[in-house]
């Protein structure tokens, strides 16, 4: 297995558990699960037992190898010098559950869906641009920015709200840009994130052609997973484009007042997606955003920017929910931090977020107190 | 008898227990050297109603019960020697009450000490805790079970010397308070006027109840903190420094470390001074009082101030400071240990001989670290080694010089602090005869079925 070498080094002392203030437990598989397995330095501990033989794989095993999110918390928190790979261990254990196909059925029902359909809805390919219908969004020909929406944005009710939301501000603002429709292809982040190494590369290397065939420069993502994938691990495989999150092109063509906002008034609080935060360091652009807007109040959360608690949706877990259900569900507790600042709107900036913090709301029966909203959807609602 | 995974999940629910591999493996092990032992299940409760349905099922069927924070002490005190229920106390960490003008807080016995101190730093900015230097994720109850040392150390004793009352889960499953908190609403005192019932629990490792609720004292926080080094060769003269120091009554904390690496270090003592003022003439007035005291060693060329870079300043005046933990990665191997027996301070020079002297015979990277308790009372002196865990012939030695150091500190009159099994076989073998009869008093009395943390405190040395 890949860093076989240092697995051992982890101390178990837990500093990767808790936020930078030590103020409460920051990864959500051990704040749901709360054995010292779920937590990062029970991973590690596990991950070279299973390599030495000394534990066998198991459900269990898997459950606890799975639950990560890799929400990079356990890498901004850990004290030791090895922190920079912790969540590339985890994935690599995955791989090689992979390999030796000891994995979840969800994991590998998720993968099958990815590898025969290009999508983990089953959906067809032909129904990928759906969302932009009655949009003047148009097909990508030679724009000067492709915007890059992803499975969620494209299949899921949720994200292709999302999408069209974006998809219409950046319109609006007079940004050149066009999508492929049933010619995009799955950006593989979460394929990555739960091992399949192989099928990651695959993917990677056919969006990477066709970019390149289509003379894609510059792309614009909805979806910060997508993000993360584009920008650190296309450029290893070939391609190098511009990328920007959509949230960084929104502070942009605000402060160029390309979007004459008036006024929208609410009490909103921001929760940092994992992989456009922590994976990435953008904490600004969507504060900048939503700070521009007359009549929104920020509040922030008492865990926020590389601190923030993950929704739960992250490594995956938003396709194979290994990591959600029940009242410490992260996205559950997510939402109950958003309620403590008396917000009344959670601003997200990814399409896994909002639907995770979407269901919580629901199973929190907080429906009537606090609304879901995306950056996008914040800003047209105060467009004059 | 019913299936005891069964009535576990009865109590805590099915989720919070575990007989599955997965726990057992990590379970059986600490961080440090001590042989692996498998608990036969692991139990997560949240309330102490749960705690005493534990125990009282333990109790009732003979199984061992083993109390655990974070698993930090590194003598293997979490380690379930003869099987049995690991009680992973880390669902109990809330913060039920502080008395800001007793200065006194009361938190759940799986509370860490880096939750408090966040806690306080929100709400109550002028209040502190005795933080010790051990990872954030200690917890407090273990921190005073073990009779660690913080922050507060030298100015008020081992951190159980600050503890102001207690709830104890009785090995039969009763609940027992100690303390002011057994006839007063308030909990500012574990003992006096009273009897000092607090000696039946802390230092026994759970081995005679299960702390649910402890209460700490807390002391005014100054608004600033700086830290300097002094630094001598002759480690001779480190007593006589730590007599000065102390004798100002200026002094927050001082803890001494030397070690070989990087060379810049080498030979050399550093003890680190940390004051505290809530104005810029306080801490200025106190850092002359310290500089004065301190004179005659610089005047005799034995010793100096060193500058401190901003950075290294931030890393000492750090709490918890972290690169206690990293000592961990030196080796590149995740693992250390320290023998850290309670001593007189006069004996630092002779430890810190003899840990440079073990560390070059087993071919090991060694850390000095000490830390003055009660204005020079005593001192616990870490025999710090580190290890590569992948490296089964290191750990081997590392093992060897540790048993070395342990059997010097008893020899030279040390008290061994959180000692391991064997440690603890050799204090038991050692100590007066009637003071071990009222050990094995008490134990026998509180726990009966043996079912406490089962192999500590055992009188009965085969028994270990
Ligand atoms: C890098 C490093 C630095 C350290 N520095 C310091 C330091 O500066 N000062 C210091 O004091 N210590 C230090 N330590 C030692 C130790 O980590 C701490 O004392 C720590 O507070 C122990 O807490 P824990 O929760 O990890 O205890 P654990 O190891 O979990 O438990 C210790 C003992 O207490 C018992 N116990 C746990 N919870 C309860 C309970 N609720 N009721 C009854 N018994 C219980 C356990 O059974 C065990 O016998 C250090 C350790 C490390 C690794
Ligand atoms: S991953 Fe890092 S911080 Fe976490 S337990 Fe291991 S060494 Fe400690
Ligand atoms: S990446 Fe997140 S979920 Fe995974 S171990 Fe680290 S902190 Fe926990």
């Amino acid at each position: 297995m890949k860093y076989e070498e240092i697995v051992h080094r982890c101390f178990r002392c837990g500093y990767c558990k808790l936020t930078g203030d030590y103020a409460d437990f920051n990864c959500p598989s051990y704040r749901k699960f709360r054995f010292e397995t779920y937590a990062p330095g029970g991973r590690m501990w596990l991950i070279r037992a299973w390599l030495n033989d000394e534990i066998q794989n198991s459900e269990r095993f898997q459950e606890i190898l799975f639950s990560c999110a890799t929400c990079a918390n356990c890498v901004e928190q850990c004290v030791f010098t090895f922190s920079d790979d912790l969540v590339n261990i985890f994935i690599a254990a995955r791989e090689e559950m992979v390999n030796r196909g000891v994995i979840p059925p969800v994991v590998r029902d998720y993968l099958k869906n990815i590898y025969s359909n290009g999508n983990p809805y089953k959906e067809p390919a032909g129904e990928r641009g759906k969302w932009s219908e009655g949009t003047p969004i148009e097909a990508y020909d030679g724009q000067e920015y492709l915007f890059y929406v992803g499975c969620v944005g494209s299949y899921d009710e949720r994200g292709k709200k999302i999408a069209r939301a974006v998809g219409n501000l950046l319109t609006k603002a007079g940004v050149s840009l066009g999508i492929l429709g049933s010619r995009e292809g799955c950006d593989g982040n979460e394929v990555r994130a739960l091992g399949e190494a192989g099928l990651f590369q695959f993917l990677a290397e056919q969006n990477i052609a066709l970019f390149k065939e289509l003379g894609v420069k510059k792309i614009i993502t909805l979806d910060p997973h997508a993000f993360n994938a584009f920008k650190k691990d296309y450029p290893g495989l070939g391609g190098e484009f511009e990328i920007c999150h959509y949230t960084q092109m929104l502070a942009s063509l605000i402060q160029s007042q390309k979007l004459p906002l008036t006024e929208y008034k609410a009490r909103v609080t921001y929760h940092d997606p994992c992989y456009l935060g922590r994976h990435n360091g953008e904490y600004e652009a969507p504060r900048k955003v939503l700070g521009s807007i007359p009549g929104v109040e920020l509040i922030e959360m008492d865990q926020s920017r590389q601190n923030a608690f993950c929704c739960g949706g992250g490594g995956g877990n938003f396709f194979t929910d290994i990591l959600g259900g029940g009242e410490d569900s992260p996205s559950r507790v997510r939402v109950r931090q958003a309620l403590d600042t008396g917000a009344q709107v959670i601003a997200v900036a990814c399409p896994q977020c909002a639907k995770m913090l979407d269901d919580a709301i629901k199973a929190e029966e907080l429906e009537d107190t606090l609304e879901v909203l995306d950056v996008a959807e914040i800003v047209t609602r105060a467009l004059s | 008898m019913k299936d005891v995974t069964l009535s576990l999940a009865e109590v805590v629910g099915e989720k919070y227990v575990s007989s599955q591999p997965e726990e057992a493996y990590f379970y059986a092990r600490d961080p440090g050297l001590m042989p692996a032992h498998k608990p036969d299940y692991v139990v997560l409760p949240k309330t102490v109603e749960e705690i005493q349905r534990i125990v009282r099922l333990a109790n009732k069927e003979k199984i061992p019960i083993v109390p655990m924070g974070a698993g930090m002490s590194l003598s293997g005190l979490v380690i379930p020697l003869k099987g049995g229920i690991v009680i992973d106390m880390k669902r109990m960490n809330k913060i039920i009450e502080v008395n800001e003008k007793a200065r006194y807080v009361i938190v759940e016995g799986g509370t860490s000490h880096g939750l408090l101190k966040a806690y306080l730093e929100k709400r109550y900015p002028r209040l502190r805790h005795s933080i010790p230097d051990s990872p954030a994720t200690a917890t407090i109850a273990a921190n005073v079970m073990i009779h660690g040392q913080g922050r507060l150390s030298q100015q008020y004793g081992f951190n159980s010397d600050m503890v102001a009352g207690l709830e104890i889960v009785l090995p039969s499953g009763d609940i027992c308070k100690i303390g002011s908190c057994s006839l007063s609403p308030e909990w500012f005192s574990k003992g006096a006027p009273l009897p000092d019932l607090s000696g039946l629990f802390l230092g026994w490792f759970g081995a005679t109840g299960i702390i649910s609720k402890v209460a700490l004292k807390l002391y005014p926080k100054k608004r600033m903190r700086d830290v300097e080094i002094f630094v001598t060769d002759r480690e001779d003269l480190v007593p006589d420094i730590i007599y000065e120091l102390t004798h100002t009554e200026m002094v927050e904390d001082i803890n001494i470390f030397a070690q070989p690496l990087p060379m810049i270090f080498k030979d050399n003592h550093h003890i680190v001074i940390c004051v505290t003022g809530d104005t810029d003439e306080e801490l200025e007035f106190k850092k002359k009082m310290i500089f004065d005291a301190l004179d005659r060693f610089i005047k005799s060329k034995d010793g100096g101030f060193m500058s401190v870079a901003p950075a290294m300043k931030e890393t000492f005046l750090e709490m918890p400071q972290k690169s206690a933990s990293t000592f961990a990665d030196v080796t590149k191997g995740g693992g250390f240990e320290y023998s850290g027996p309670i001593i007189v301070v006069e004996r630092y020079p002779e430890c810190a001989r003899k840990l440079e002297e073990l560390a070059t015979r087993y071919a090991l990277k060694y850390n000095v670290t000490a830390r003055v308790i009660g204005r020079g009372h005593s001192m616990m002196f870490a025999f710090s080694f580190t290890f590569n865990r992948a490296d089964r012939d290191m750990m081997d030695r590392t093992k060897e010089a540790l048993h070395e150091a342990s059997e010097y500190a008893l020899a030279s009159g040390g008290v061994f602090w959180k000692p391991t099994i064997d440690e603890q076989r050799m204090a038991i073998e050692r100590m007066d005869p009637n003071t071990r009869n009222l050990i094995k008093m008490i134990k026998k009395d509180l726990d009966p079925n043996g079912i406490m943390n089962p192999g500590n405190w055992e009188v009965n040395v085969d028994e270990i």
